[in-house]
């Protein structure tokens, strides 16, 4: 990822492709049977939470049996092992968005430093973070757990949050969608008024810089949100676990031989449960994040 | 761009908008990386405690037939999976920017959703969609009367995982390309009309060789993913444990090294041997794609 970048970027991503072209009914029909492969497995999910133990076993999966259980299995989540699962979806939401929030201000702030500022050794730094894009994160996990476990972090929510503050593909994007949305000639104008370089950043260049604070924000939230390897060295008390490794714990308890097979409907219902969040705000956001990926995501 | 002589103040503004990043960086990121090079040259025995060994856990790792069947098996599932997730992901992307579909807007994001489904969901449940118990895929076998397919064997265990990561992921990549394509200036699209080229014309001579960044990037991340697969094949494991042991991928066999051997040393010299390379392949599909070019 050493290619200079030599962008002239469109900030916007309307240009029609294909002008008058001719809808093709073969094309999508195509496209619809793909999306009946993506969509299938979310629909037998769905299905699935509105059964009984029983009927998950003897009905057809892909469609719902007469007893229309989803509020009870809804309940019975909530309320197994005295509301853990409530306190999971909580501790995921804060994980998740604490980390988000700062590793998109971290990006910001440093994407547009490295793009703005013509600083001694701007270069060589950029070239650390942009080679670092390819080390593994579960690489690093191990001895991150041992650090932590020397300095009492491990445990903790902090053990979840500071790892995941670090995302330097973010600051390669932030840098590169910053060197184009703020013009050089608009910071010298605040610069002549006066203004300080914080107060310039924090009232100009934040707001020219949204679609792409709002793109890393999103993809740091999903990436913390489903994270399962390093919640899973770090935590070992139940009441700090994220839900995904919460639901991992109760489908292995499904699986044990002797398990009792009641568990397996608070698998499946709490899975339902934890995918509704993100898929909401994916769909409430997608103006921002189609087009901070599109202006400054995929340029080298 | 900015000027290259800079007034002192600027500089000093410009280090500390990247100070902040710059510190986490190096505490989260450099600090880890250096003590697992720095743990891989130990080793702890029951006589002695910790002793430097130098090279010795890398000659051991590279000589560790557990670990190389491991690294070969995210290989051939890079392999088998990743060309087949691209190109998915391609075909959507060019669907969607040929502007000949009806409903485009609700297929695209239905395809994407996937990639809001955390894997340990996306796991879990086709894990249930394959077993044999109330999987729907048993089921229509059965009433159809055929001998339902043995999803979570040996055999098909490789492509079972495939199709999860792939079903995750071709949504993602089709973004990230139809982001591309939405960028492609449309004087090109003008110049390719007023030659003559037609719809497969111009995606072949006009569209791909825009692409090219973008499917590098997505082809480098591809690398990273495969090669440190985990979340899956761990799910898997509980309901196929005979097929799934504890070396199944490179990061399954560190993470029961560190955690149900205690072996810390050997498992930092196989995190770091891991990191080496998947820095390696990403280097050469870099290289091999770079080159093409010119």
């Amino acid at each position: 990822m050493t290619t200079t970048v030599t962008t002239t970027v469109t900030t916007t991503v309307t240009a029609p492709a294909a002008p008058g072209r001719r809808r093709s009914p073969l094309l999508t029909l195509g496209m619809l049977a793909f999306l009946v492969y993506f969509l299938l497995p979310l629909f037998w999910l769905l299905v699935a939470a509105t059964k009984t133990t029983g009927d998950l076993f003897s009905s057809f999966g892909l469609w719902f049996a007469d007893d229309f259980a989803l509020a009870g299995n809804i309940g019975d989540v909530f309320a197994a092992e005295d509301g853990v699962y409530g306190r999971w979806l909580l501790n995921t939401a804060l994980y998740a968005v604490v980390s988000a929030g700062g590793a998109a201000l971290l990006c910001a702030l440093g994407g547009y430093g490295f793009a703005k500022f013509g600083f001694r050794g701007n270069r060589a730094l950029f070239g650390l973070v942009l080679g670092a894009i390819m080390v593994p994160s579960t690489a690093l996990a191990i001895p991150t757990y041992l650090i932590f476990a020397q300095v009492g972090l491990v445990n903790t929510p902090w053990a979840i949050i500071l790892p995941s503050l670090v995302n330097p593909f973010g600051l390669y994007l932030m840098r590169v969608y910053a060197e184009d949305a703020v013009p050089d000639d608009i910071l010298e104008a605040a610069r002549i008024d006066g203004a300080g370089e914080l107060r310039i950043f924090w009232q100009v260049v934040m707001r020219l810089l949204a679609p792409g604070f709002v793109t890393v924000l999103l993809f740091t939230l999903v990436a913390t949100w489903n994270n399962y390897f390093l919640p899973l060295i770090m935590l070992s008390n139940p009441s700090l676990y994220p839900v995904t490794v919460g639901l991992a714990n109760w489908a292995g308890q499904a699986t044990v031989a002797g398990g009792s097979g009641d568990v397996i409907p608070l698998v499946v219902t709490g899975s339902l449960l934890s995918i509704i969040p993100l898929v909401v705000a994916f769909l409430l956001l997608q103006r921002y994040w189609q087009s901070g990926l599109a202006a400054g995501g995929v340029k080298q | 761009m900015t000027s290259t002589r800079t007034a002192p103040r600027r500089q000093a503004a410009g280090h500390l908008f990247i100070a902040p990043f710059m510190i986490v960086f190096v505490a989260m990121l450099v600090v880890p990386l250096a003590y697992a090079g720095y743990l891989s040259l130990f080793r702890e025995q029951l006589i002695g405690g910790t002793t430097f060994v130098g090279l010795d856990n890398y000659v051991r790792a590279l000589t560790d037939e557990r670990l190389l069947g491991g690294v070969l098996r995210v290989a051939e599932f890079f392999l088998l999976q990743v060309p087949l997730m691209l190109l998915l992901g391609l075909l959507f992307a060019l669907a969607l920017d040929s502007g000949m579909l009806w409903l485009s807007r609700f297929i695209r994001l239905g395809i994407f959703v996937p990639y809001a489904v955390p894997s340990v969901v996306a796991a879990l449940m086709w894990g249930y969609l394959y077993g044999p118990e109330f999987g729907p895929i048993a089921q229509l076998a059965g009433t159809l009367g055929l001998p339902a397919p043995d999803l979570l064997g040996g055999d098909l265990m490789l492509g079972s995982l495939a199709n999860i990561v792939t079903w995750e992921f071709a949504g993602y990549n089709m973004i990230i390309l139809y982001a591309a394509l939405r960028a492609v200036p449309a004087e090109l699209y003008e110049a390719a009309a007023v030659d003559g080229a037609g719809a497969w014309r111009t995606a072949w001579s006009v569209k791909l060789p825009a692409l090219r960044p973008a499917l590098l990037m997505a082809l480098i991340f591809s690398v990273i993913g495969s090669f440190q697969l985990f979340n899956e094949p761990q799910l898997m494991q509980r309901l196929a444990p005979s097929v799934i042991d504890s070396a199944y991928t490179p990061n399954l066999y560190a993470y029961s090294l560190a955690f149900t051997s205690q072996d810390l040393n050997y498992a930092a010299a196989v995190s770091f041997l891991l990191g080496l390379v998947i820095v390696a392949v990403s280097y050469t599909v870099q290289l091999a794609l770079t080159r093409r070019r010119t």
